[in-house]
């Protein structure tokens, strides 16, 4: 089975392309798309576990290794698509045009973070795992019922497909041949379960199989062949032939959140010889004469004053409401609920 | 003695009515929505080519087609959790659990998203959803198949639970829920599907959730009540008035918004109360009821509340339904040990 899903790729981790029929299609603005968000979504990812440490924000999911798969995922997306993420793909919201401050916000335990942009159709991300590939399945759903051609993604985890959710969401997809695309990223662990202890198949690819659905296996640190076999799925969608899963295998750099020490479960020197995908990029940028030394700094800065001025937004922003607590749990507040309303806002008075 | 039901039709001024069974009036009620609006859409296990294990989607499909009547595979979470992204990309489900008792599989689904999507994101995704689901024992169901299971939605913040008790009521509410902006439980009392007739207009309406109902009028103790249990004590009521013991009956209706307007109307005024409630007792509904009238009544009472209800047992197989299942006699008593407190 497993040689039925051998891992694809485009870019080696030398940087080098080792399929030259996409040629022609990496272009300059392509590359740089690519390297720009990626470096962007580093840059707030290591500023997150930063705050974390200095008590700014609450416990936070670090996704450094996964830049690849979740830039070259979300840009392989049209404006008006779906997007369901976990609590560890905000690298690909923030692709996708989700908010810095709100996404801070969220982190720093606000339900103002979980408020997408006007026009932009991004969910909350799903902290209990698979839940959220039956939501994209139900919008995808709704969207070939209007008769648009828009899609939805579905990120999830490599433990998510050991949830009843998970067979659920892929068995209704390929039943009503929803627009979706099943975007997994096998970071090799759930918290501290690798993929081995948590499935006896060789793939995730493979379980595709059962549901009469293309897979196909990447490399998930080879941006270009998530950007294009991502694409791949989505054009298939569109043109209304269903949905696909995606095993994007990649790492995890560091620790499922900033409160777990992955040294306690991860053998030493496990994972040390993969590439970094953002340096894998780099190493392309640098053979195929993309590199400019001196704009990827200029570029570094302008990142970092984002970051910081998304920080500061997040500083800055309202202090938290209490009739927040009851304002948006119905859309006209049963009477009990606004009576513990008026009561709480009156003991808060003094 | 006050129909509140009924009269509410007639001073609607309503002439064309049916005589129809509950499970008619659902039926209705839902060809109703889907006739009035075309992002309706109906998903569950059975519900088209067979009707609906009890015929409550009945012609539907015939109707309206398989893109709107839709027979899903067999797969509870993955009906609510695709309802859940079909509500917020502009339909309104309305998904059947053909069992209360199979609900469980969804649970996660319900609790974990549904019923807080709106608040999280502060109103920019809401899951207009109704979940249509038969509860309750007393026909002799297999296992599994006739559990009460209101109070773990009643405890649900964000969700709504209605539970008519009559066709009338049924088709009202199930119209009030498809059209509401938020979630809905909407149970069915699968023993009163066929138990029950009324006069049923045959145009829309929608009876008010939240709201619950006097149905039998007297001075001496408030009866409370809903869904299957509402026949029961009816004729229960009518057996206390036989001892001189005269009742107000009170459905609920909706049990999440409680009415408790009505409970406390009618509490202040009799002093005393029987609840019956099929679930089991403890953590069941009636003990949130009791800390209402608590609040809205101590003075009032003349005794303690009694309770009638199922025991803290799992529902059993139905060899033993009967002696979970409060009965008019158990009802009857209650009312009298309140009365004679």
């Amino acid at each position: 089975m497993e040689a039925s899903f051998p891992m694809k790729q485009i870019m080696d981790e030398e940087g080098r392309l080792v399929d030259p029929s996409y040629q022609e299609q990496i272009d300059e603005k392509l590359v740089q798309q690519l390297h720009y968000h990626m470096l962007r979504i580093r840059t707030f990812d290591r500023k997150a576990i930063s705050l974390q440490r200095q008590g700014r924000i609450g416990t936070y999911p670090p996704f450094e290794g996964q830049e690849a798969c979740q830039v070259g995922s979300a840009l392989a997306l049209g404006e008006g698509d779906w997007v369901f993420p976990t609590y560890r793909d905000h690298g690909a919201t923030l692709t996708f045009g989700a908010d810095m401050v709100r996404m801070f916000l969220y982190w720093n335990g606000r339900q103002e973070g979980c408020v997408a942009p006007p026009g932009k159709h991004i969910f909350p991300a799903a902290v209990p795992i698979a839940t959220q590939i039956l939501h994209a399945v139900g919008a995808s759903w709704a969207e070939k019922r209007k008769g648009t051609d828009r899609v939805a993604i579905a990120y999830f985890g490599d433990g998510a497909t050991s949830e009843g959710d998970f067979h659920e969401g892929l068995n209704f997809a390929s039943v009503f041949q929803t627009p979706t695309i099943l975007f997994n990223q096998n970071n090799g662990y759930a918290i501290s379960v690798p993929i081995e202890r948590q499935m006896n198949s060789k793939t995730i690819a493979q379980k595709s199989v059962a549901y009469g659905m293309p897979g196909i296996r990447i490399d998930g640190n080879d941006c270009f062949a998530v950007y294009f076999e991502t694409k791949r799925a989505v054009e298939a969608a569109r043109e209304g032939n269903g949905p696909t899963l995606i095993e994007a295998v990649t790492w995890r750099t560091g620790a499922h959140t900033t409160a777990d020490d992955p040294t306690k479960y991860r053998p030493s020197g496990k994972g040390k010889d993969i590439v970094d995908p953002l340096v894998r990029l780099e190493r392309f940028m640098k053979n195929d004469g993309y590199w400019d030394e001196q704009a990827v700094k200029t570029l570094q800065d302008k990142l970092n004053d984002e970051v910081e001025t998304a920080v500061k937004g997040m500083a800055e922003f309202p202090a938290p409401n209490p009739e927040d607590l009851f304002d948006h749990v119905f859309a006209v507040l049963p009477p009990q609920l606004q009576e513990q309303k008026e009561f709480y806002l009156e003991f808060l008075k003094g | 003695m006050v129909m509140a039901t009924k009269m509410e039709a007639i001073q609607a001024g309503r002439t064309s009515t049916k005589v129809m069974t509950m499970i008619q009036a659902i039926n209705q009620g839902l060809r109703t929505m889907l006739e009035a609006d075309e992002t309706t859409i109906l998903l569950g296990e059975d519900i088209g080519k067979n009707g609906g294990v009890f015929r409550a989607t009945e012609g539907l499909q015939d109707d309206f087609g398989e893109e709107r009547v839709v027979d899903t595979p067999l797969s509870e979470s993955g009906i609510i959790g695709a309802s859940v992204g079909l509500a917020v990309n502009g339909f309104k489900p309305v998904a059947e659990m053909q069992f209360m008792g199979f609900v469980y599989p969804a649970y996660d689904q319900i609790m974990t998203h549904v019923s807080r999507l709106r608040m999280k994101t502060m109103g920019r995704f809401s899951v207009p959803m109704v979940v249509r689901t038969p509860y309750g024992a007393g026909i002799r169901a297999p296992e599994i198949h006739s559990d009460s299971a209101e109070a773990l939605f009643t405890h649900m913040p964000g969700i709504k639970v209605v539970c008519p008790s009559n066709p009338y009521d049924a088709k009202g509410l199930l119209i009030a829920a498809i059209e509401d902006p938020d979630p809905v439980i909407f149970m069915e009392p699968m023993r009163s599907y066929r138990a029950t007739r009324g006069d049923v207009p045959e145009e829309k309406y929608t009876v008010e959730i939240g709201k619950g109902a006097l149905l039998e009028e007297g001075t001496d103790l408030t009866v409370i009540a809903w869904g299957a249990m509402i026949p029961l004590a009816q004729k229960a009521a009518k057996a206390a008035a036989q001892l001189g013991i005269h009742c107000d009956v009170l459905d609920l209706r909706t049990l999440y918004p409680l009415d408790l307007d009505l409970i406390a109307s009618s509490v202040q005024k009799t002093g005393r109360v029987v609840i019956v409630h099929e679930a089991q007792r403890t953590g069941g509904l009636g003990n949130d009821i009791i800390s209402s009238i608590n609040d809205t009544c101590f003075l009032h009472l003349r005794a303690p509340i009694g309770r009638v209800t199922g025991f803290d047992v799992p529902v059993p197989f139905f060899a033993l339904e009967e002696h979970y299942l409060p009965t008019v006699k158990r009802i009857t008593q209650q009312i009298e040990s309140v009365y004679r407190f």
